[in-house]
């Protein structure tokens, strides 16, 4: 009932508003002019008003760098994070110069050449001069940015010898995050999706984690074989024996993998830790790697300045040197419950919106204390 | 065609529905492109609900989407698939096929002087494929699994398999033929296009005659004829790895317990394909509302648009840098790094035609005798979000500070202002200014600046705060920002725009009803009626098929010459402020 009550005013509504319009339009027919064409009048209001709003307009954006401005990040927390937070600050300096010339004149010249009947305008068709500036400036502008950027860009991507950097694995899946470590050896070992079962949680491939993904397997092998044996009903067997073809290759594939393995390989991969925190020494500089399991996910770290995506199938790294304990930013940022996070940022399914990753930066003692308390994953297969 | 060829009877079937007259079926893709505007801005009410009260329960949601909001509570599911096809349909079905289908049509051949469209049956076809494409993208939000949910970018795998997120099942399916549908549609638009204004040109339009709004959809379809079959080809390979165990884009995965049986492919080729196509679109968007604006602004200014061969410079500058900036896209994809440089390199040179254009519109401006007619006012809305929608490019152009922006509402803040604000003001102003062409009448004048002054101050209002989300790092397609105590101070930034998105959105309907209102009640906009140049504007009040009814007049001039001085202080023709192009040379006149 509410609702065909509401349909019925707006529609009653519309018809009104309709009406009013036909008889202001027949009105000004009489009068001997179209009520829809532009009138002095109308270029004085709207002329005046467009001014009025080009004013409103910068003070919004002024109100709202004073009200919001400081919420955006806090300080870098890493060593080329202040280079970065540099080149954005110079960059947005050019543009607010630029967004503080352009809109005044676009809506002064409005206001100022609203129309007057019968003025004439100036005919003025081109000016190879002023075009000329006008491509001139913001070349020489962008060389500038482009050369600032590039440079930036290449000392954060191309780090010198970045395999002496702290290696630390990132692995993302639907919706977490797990981190492994290399352990003494500073070498991750080989990873591969046969291999993820158990405490396996990456699919690292040793020795060890090779012997236990087949006796794993084997395990649910023998129990589809009791089934496929000992069952009454003949689909389920036909099921069962299905499960366990399926079964017998996969741990030909494990086997397979390990064989295509090097000795070297599988022997580094021994003492690799799997955690689900990321824990960074400051000021030791550090290798992220990223892996994903099953779909695209990019891993940022906005304090740091930090985002790289995690691609399946593909390996990726990001290199940095965390400088900021989390104990100064708590200091820093007068938040005494300030953590660093790593967040999804590249749209995963459901539950997207909350697949982060505990980040926790330490002095090299503390990091050292924590790292003896974890065990690798050879220990705890 | 002749014009007595075009006299014969026409049933209603084939005058309404599959007409293949240039200017019935521009006001079908109009019509089709303003419905698909008002679902694809439904969405984005309702999920813009969801980011600013993630709390709340809205009634309205469940009446809307039924079991997808139970107790008012938008499911998450549902949340990405109402951002995936906001997406889609905004980019695709309203800001290409709504905005270039509609003014292509309409003003190509009245523009160039030529009967129709070079096949007018293609033309036909191009809209009924463009139909048929939009009806399975909105059926896709009506089925049990959900619409395709991987975002408008659609990157594999998640796009790929069921198991990741239940709208990459059927509705995947559904999205992948609706899209093949629209390429095929806009491919043979585009063809047609081109073939029309190279060869149909009338009697003295040589090329640099053409109106700028000529030039935009030429380069604009020469765009859409290069980059879409790529977007096809990506469509297609998907297609395969979705059906028939292919492995182009998929390799290693586990999910749902399983190892799938991909091998060797890599997501990052699709993103290559995909951005092959999805940067050049941005100006595929963009350029036909910059050619509209271009002719409004300078009929309206009364003064010639300043810098003509410029301007067709800079258009054609833009269009061959689209191609080759798609990977700043990708800068955090895993590509090489390398590969950054580059196309930081290209991507930030875009600024300098950019900026030639809005300096160039600027100077247009001055000194002018500026009529502020609602599709003027839109016009310089246009300038003003071009602008401001642009410079914020820079940030994200440039490869190491995206690093730190990438994906998040600054991203959102700056192509919703760059290419929709100002492609949809582009749009807005061609409806108003060219009305008359399609339905003989006006449009209210009042009720176009209501509309207009709701709709800017709403759009940045909606835009503008975005960025500020973005600096504090809050990423985009988030369900809810709660998961997060970094965030709990954004919470404020979120209600704001979602209160303008509201009140922006209501005011759309002002312009649905003066629309609707206006195609049968309003007043008769006479032959002429901003007293403009270029050609369409001696064609008769009735619009008749074949557009002239005798001879297609003949062009001396280009179309800027307005206020032009002529003789002893006087105008060309005195007392007249502008020249027509069919207008012969006057005695000892300077031509352009």
């Amino acid at each position: 009932m509410m609702n065909f009550l509401l349909i019925a005013v707006l529609i009653i509504a519309v018809v009104a508003i309709a009406q009013v319009l036909r008889l202001m339009e027949l009105s000004s027919k009489i009068g001997g002019e179209d009520v829809n064409q532009v009138t002095n009048k109308d270029n004085d209001k709207q002329g005046r008003n467009l001014l009025i709003f080009g004013i409103l307009f910068i003070l919004a954006f002024f109100y709202q760098t004073y009200r919001w401005g400081g919420l955006a990040l806090p300080v870098a927390a890493s060593e080329h994070g202040v280079g970065y937070d540099n080149l954005m600050n110079v960059t947005m300096g050019i543009i607010i110069f630029v967004f503080l010339i352009t809109m005044p004149l676009l809506f002064w010249f409005s206001y100022k050449y609203r129309g007057v009947n019968g003025r004439k305008a100036t005919f003025f068709s081109h000016n190879n001069k002023l075009e000329l500036i006008w491509t001139v400036i913001p070349a020489v502008a962008l060389t500038v940015l482009i050369t600032y950027g590039m440079s930036l860009w290449n000392e954060i991507m191309f780090p010198e010898d970045p395999k002496s950097s702290l290696q630390i694995e990132v692995y993302a899946k639907q919706f977490d995050w797990t981190v492994r470590y290399s352990g003494k050896d500073n070498k991750l070992g080989q990873a591969n999706v046969r291999y993820v079962g158990g405490q396996n949680i990456t699919g690292v491939i040793s020795k060890s984690s090779s012997k236990a993904r087949v006796a794993e397997l084997t395990e649910e092998l023998m129990s589809a074989k009791k089934t496929a044996t000992t069952h009454k009903n003949a689909i389920k067997v036909r099921k069962a024996q299905d499960e366990m073809e399926r079964l017998t290759k996969k741990i030909d594939l494990v086997k397979a993998i390990e064989l295509q393995t090097t000795v070297d390989d599988l022997a580094i991969a021994e003492d690799d830790i799997i955690v689900k925190e990321l824990h960074l020494p400051v000021g030791r500089r550090v290798q992220l790697n990223f892996r994903s399991q099953d779909i695209i996910h990019s891993a940022y770290l906005p304090h740091f300045r930090v985002q790289m995506n995690c691609v399946p199938g593909a390996k990726t790294s990001f290199t940095f040197v965390p400088s900021k304990t989390t104990e100064e930013m708590k200091t820093i940022t007068e938040n005494d419950e300030f953590e660093y996070v790593l967040m999804c940022n590249k749209i995963c399914g459901a539950a997207h919106y909350n697949m982060q990753l505990k980040v926790v930066v330490e002095s090299q003692e503390d990091y050292d204390k924590w790292m003896s308390e974890q065990k690798s994953l050879t220990a705890s297969l | 065609m002749s014009a007595e060829h075009a006299h014969h009877e026409e049933t209603f079937f084939q005058k309404y529905i599959f007409s293949m007259d240039h200017k019935m079926i521009a006001k079908q893709f109009l019509i089709t492109g303003i419905i698909m505007a008002f679902i694809g801005m439904a969405l984005s009410l309702f999920f813009r609900l969801q980011i600013a009260w993630p709390e709340e329960s809205f009634p309205i949601l469940e009446s809307f989407l039924g079991g997808w909001a139970p107790d008012g509570q938008l499911d998450p599911n549902m949340y990405l698939g109402l951002v995936t096809i906001h997406g889609t349909i905004m980019v695709f079905f309203v800001l290409t096929a709504g905005l270039s289908g509609t003014f292509s049509n309409l003003l190509i051949p009245l523009q160039i002087g030529a009967r129709d469209m070079a096949s007018a049956f293609m033309n036909m076809l191009s809209y009924w494929m463009f139909f048929v494409s939009s009806v399975i993208m909105v059926a896709s939000l009506f089925i049990e699994s959900g619409p395709a949910s991987a975002g408008w970018t659609i990157y594999p795998p998640l796009s790929a398999l069921p198991q990741a997120i239940s709208g990459s099942g059927l509705g995947m399916n559904l999205w992948l033929i609706s899209m093949a549908l629209f390429v095929a549609s806009s491919t043979i638009g585009a063809l047609n296009y081109i073939v029309t204004i190279l060869n149909l040109r009338t009697k003295g339009m040589s090329m640099s005659r053409l109106p700028l709004t000529m030039w935009a959809f030429l380069v604009t379809a020469v765009i859409g004829v290069l980059s879409f079959p790529v977007l096809f080809s990506a469509v297609l390979l998907l297609i395969f790895d979705r059906s028939f165990g292919t492995s182009f884009y998929l390799s290693d995965i586990l999910i749902g317990g399983e190892v799938l049986g991909f091998e060797g492919g890599s997501p990052v080729l699709f993103e290559h394909l995909f951005w092959f196509l999805g940067h050049p679109e941005v100006y595929i968007v963009l350029l036909p509302a910059l050619g509209l604006s271009s002719e409004i602004i300078s009929t309206n200014a009364r003064k010639p648009i300043f810098g003509y061969k410029a301007m067709i410079g800079s258009i054609v500058g833009i269009a061959f840098l689209s191609f080759i900036v798609w990977a700043h896209h990708m800068f955090i994809s895993g590509m090489s790094p390398f590969l950054g440089s580059v196309f930081t390199f290209t991507t930030l040179l875009i600024a300098i035609p950019s900026a030639v254009k809005a300096f160039n519109y600027l100077t247009t401006l001055w000194k002018g005798n500026l009529q502020m007619t609602p599709a003027m006012m839109f016009s310089i809305g246009l300038v003003s979000a071009f602008v401001t929608g642009g410079l914020t490019g820079l940030i994200l152009g440039d490869s190491t500070l995206d690093i730190n922006v990438h994906d998040t509402y600054f991203v959102v803040g700056h192509f919703h202002i760059v290419m929709g604000l100002s492609a949809v003001f582009g749009m807005m102003a061609g409806v108003y200014h060219w009305f008359p062409k399609m339905f003989g009448r006006m449009l209210n004048k009042q009720l176009g600046y209501l509309h207009f002054w709701l709709t800017i101050i709403c759009a940045y209002g909606v835009f503008f705060p975005m960025h500020y989300l973005g600096l504090a790092a809050l990423p985009r397609r988030y369900y809810s920002n709660s998961a997060f105590p970094m965030f709990d101070d954004l919470v404020e930034i979120n209600e704001v725009i979602t209160v303008f998105a509201i009140i922006g959105g209501l005011a759309q309907f002002i312009f649905l009803f003066n629309f609707f209102y206006s195609i049968f009640k309003g007043s008769r906009s006479g032959k002429n009626p901003w007293r403009a140049n270029s050609l369409e504007w001696t064609t008769p009040e009735e619009r008749i098929h074949g557009n002239w009814p005798g001879e297609i007049p003949e062009v001396h001039r280009w179309p800027y010459d307005y206020s032009k001085p002529g003789k002893n202080g006087e105008y060309v023709i005195p007392g007249q402020d502008f020249v027509p192009q069919t207008v012969p040379a006057q005695d000892g006149e300077e031509m352009h």
